[in-house]
């Protein structure tokens, strides 16, 4: 019975959210039909969702174990902005990618160290170190923007953020890669495991012999690199750097991964459902203008749906426990 | 030779004094009763032992070997074959009843992808053996916090009860158990003692002690004040014993009572 009742109960969830989803994209082809029974509307979600999405998928990572971060949109535009340095310094487009990359774990790193060694709550360490990589990231730039043309025919700009048969954005593809890549680390091996436990019972990790520190530091630091990774890849495909990337991608990722159904409370946490709540969080802002409203209900409807989805998401869950 | 030694061992949290030069030892095959009043200091002994946190002083030897402190933790504790069920049962709620079961020792490939059918059929396997559980009905995939008090303790006992240790220690095993599902633990101990193992088994039910103990060690305020074996001494005695302890002190001339937070 236990069982069944609990499978259920999952299965609930992402057919709740599936079905809300389903409703948001019917509600666009009817108010807009000539637009969202098109591709090109898709193509370009396609387009734009991934960065969003990626960050999304470190983020859930972050809420499993029982922390937060709020520091990802400042290391976005750090680690471009280290990518772009490297690339001019060097010459190698593979050094850029790697030394931006580096210089974003390196932050998440130094969030968890902070965190875990010398104990300061993850929401303090990180909201402080969101403002501290801007800040940096403007006393380094002066508050330029960078072209980065150059890369326009470059084989690593194909790789990341090419189009497929002149459509099909090449970075939709690396997020759905992630995803599943993701799923498999939270959910069938060992370090996912010790995530889930992290979050669950830190007490009960520590004495079966879980080295938490360590699995919290490695989580911030995924943290960081999945944030590089999402500012390399925007600024590949927009050609150019700019000092404010990131700022406005904090509360929309913040809010991917709640629409999805990941708890505040650690221990649980669903990719499917950062998956499907990026999309749904993508995916309302087009729609609303498409459909005629003026950009002013966006919000409005952001926050809407952000409530419903969590609303039936805490039901459910109750549900599942009763 | 004795299987685990510890000698002078203190442990200080902050100002705090919970050990102060503790002996303890257990026999090869011995189940060794551990009891003594609350903040007396057995949890702390017993978390020194299994590699939760080291001691502030003093010295453990397991199987004749000396123990490196530094390096000593609950792996390590492990691979030495001491298994501990905690009185807080360290389980996740949240999470399934075969991830409880071989968390920190997951069953784990090359890449260290979880074996999933190993874990799941082990589980499935243990909770028939296991204490605690109605027959059938719940699935290894199951939130423990689904469970009922009894077969949460089932599934801490059966973690200590599947990896096989030479030393099992038991905190508080019996507390919130039904009369059945003591005897079962009760049982349990009879059989690691049958098997050739060794226990130490901490409890405040002296009846329950004293039925399966071959020796008692009475802890207080951070030290051993009595040592008995179970033919030395009667069960009405050691609860005299015990209840002689819980009088105040001061009045027959020994010192103030320790400052405990």
């Amino acid at each position: 019975m236990e069982e069944r009742r609990f499978h259920l109960g999952r299965y609930k969830m992402q057919l709740g959210l599936v079905t809300i989803f389903c409703l948001v994209m019917l509600f666009f082809i009817l108010t807009s039909p000539t637009v969202f029974l098109r591709p090109t509307i898709y193509l370009a979600y396609l387009t734009t969702i991934p960065f969003v999405g990626i960050m999304a998928l470190g983020l859930t990572f972050v809420l499993a174990s029982g922390e937060i971060d709020m520091s990802f949109p400042s290391v976005m535009a750090f680690a471009g902005f280290v990518c772009a340095v490297a690339i001019e310094g060097t010459g190698s487009v593979t050094v850029g990618i790697l030394a931006g990359l580096a210089s974003g774990a390196l932050i998440g790193c130094l969030n968890g160290l902070i965190i875990r060694k010398i104990g300061v709550p993850s929401i303090v360490v990180t909201l402080g170190m969101n403002f501290l990589i801007r800040g940096a990231v403007n006393l380094l730039s002066q508050g330029l923007g960078k072209s980065l043309t150059f890369l326009q025919n470059t084989l690593w700009r194909t790789v990341l953020v090419g189009k497929l048969a002149g459509k099909f954005p090449a970075h939709a593809i690396w997020f759905v890669a992630l995803t599943v890549l993701f799923w498999f680390i939270l959910y069938r091996h060992r370090f996912g495991n010790h995530v889930l436990f992290a979050g669950d019972n830190e007490d009960a990790a520590r004495m079966m012999g879980v080295n938490v520190d360590r699995v919290k530091i490695m989580i911030f630091t995924l943290m960081g690199l999945m944030a590089a990774f999402a500012g390399i890849i925007d600024s590949f495909r927009l050609l150019k750097w700019w000092p404010t990337m990131g700022e406005g991608y904090m509360l929309t990722t913040m809010a991917s991964v709640f629409v999805g159904g990941t708890s505040m409370f650690g221990g649980e946490a669903t990719i499917f459902g950062t998956f499907v709540g990026a999309f749904l969080i993508g995916s309302l802002e087009a729609g609303i203008v498409a459909a005629g409203l003026s950009g002013f209900w966006t919000q409005f409807i952001y926050g809407l749906l952000i409530l419903i989805a969590v609303t039936v998401h805490t039901v459910l869950r109750k549900g599942k426990v009763a | 030779m004795a299987l685990v030694e510890m000698k002078n061992i203190h442990k200080y949290f902050g100002r705090v004094v919970a050990l102060r030069g503790v002996d303890f030892t257990v026999g090869e095959n011995e189940v060794v009763g551990l009891i003594g009043d609350n903040g007396a200091g057995k949890s702390t002994l017993i978390k020194i032992l299994s590699g939760v946190f080291p001691p502030s002083k003093g010295e453990i030897v397991i199987k004749g070997q000396k123990v490196d402190l530094r390096r000593y933790s609950v792996r390590e504790a492990h691979r030495m074959g001491i298994e501990t069920v905690f009185q807080e049962q360290a389980l996740g709620l949240k999470q399934a009843i075969w991830r409880n079961l071989f968390l920190g020792r997951e069953p784990v490939d090359r890449l260290g992808f979880l074996k999933l059918d190993t874990a799941w059929t082990e589980t499935y396997r243990m909770m028939r053996e296991m204490l605690g559980f109605r027959g059938g009905g719940v699935s290894p995939d199951a939130p423990v916090r689904t469970l009922s008090g009894g077969e949460r303790q089932g599934v801490a006992i059966g973690r200590a009860m599947y990896f096989n240790a030479d030393l099992v220690i038991l905190d508080e095993p019996t507390r919130a158990l039904s009369v059945q599902e003591v005897r079962k633990v009760l049982n349990f101990i009879l059989k690691l003692k049958e098997s050739g193992k060794s226990c130490v088994y901490i409890s405040h039910t002296i009846a329950n002690v004293y039925s399966v103990s071959d020796r008692f060690v009475i802890l207080d305020r951070g030290q051993v004040v009595g040592e008995y074996l179970q033919d030395e001494i009667s069960e009405q005695e050691l609860n005299e014993t015990l209840v002689k302890l819980h009088e105040p002190r001061v009045g027959r001339g020994e010192e103030p009572p320790l400052e405990l937070n």
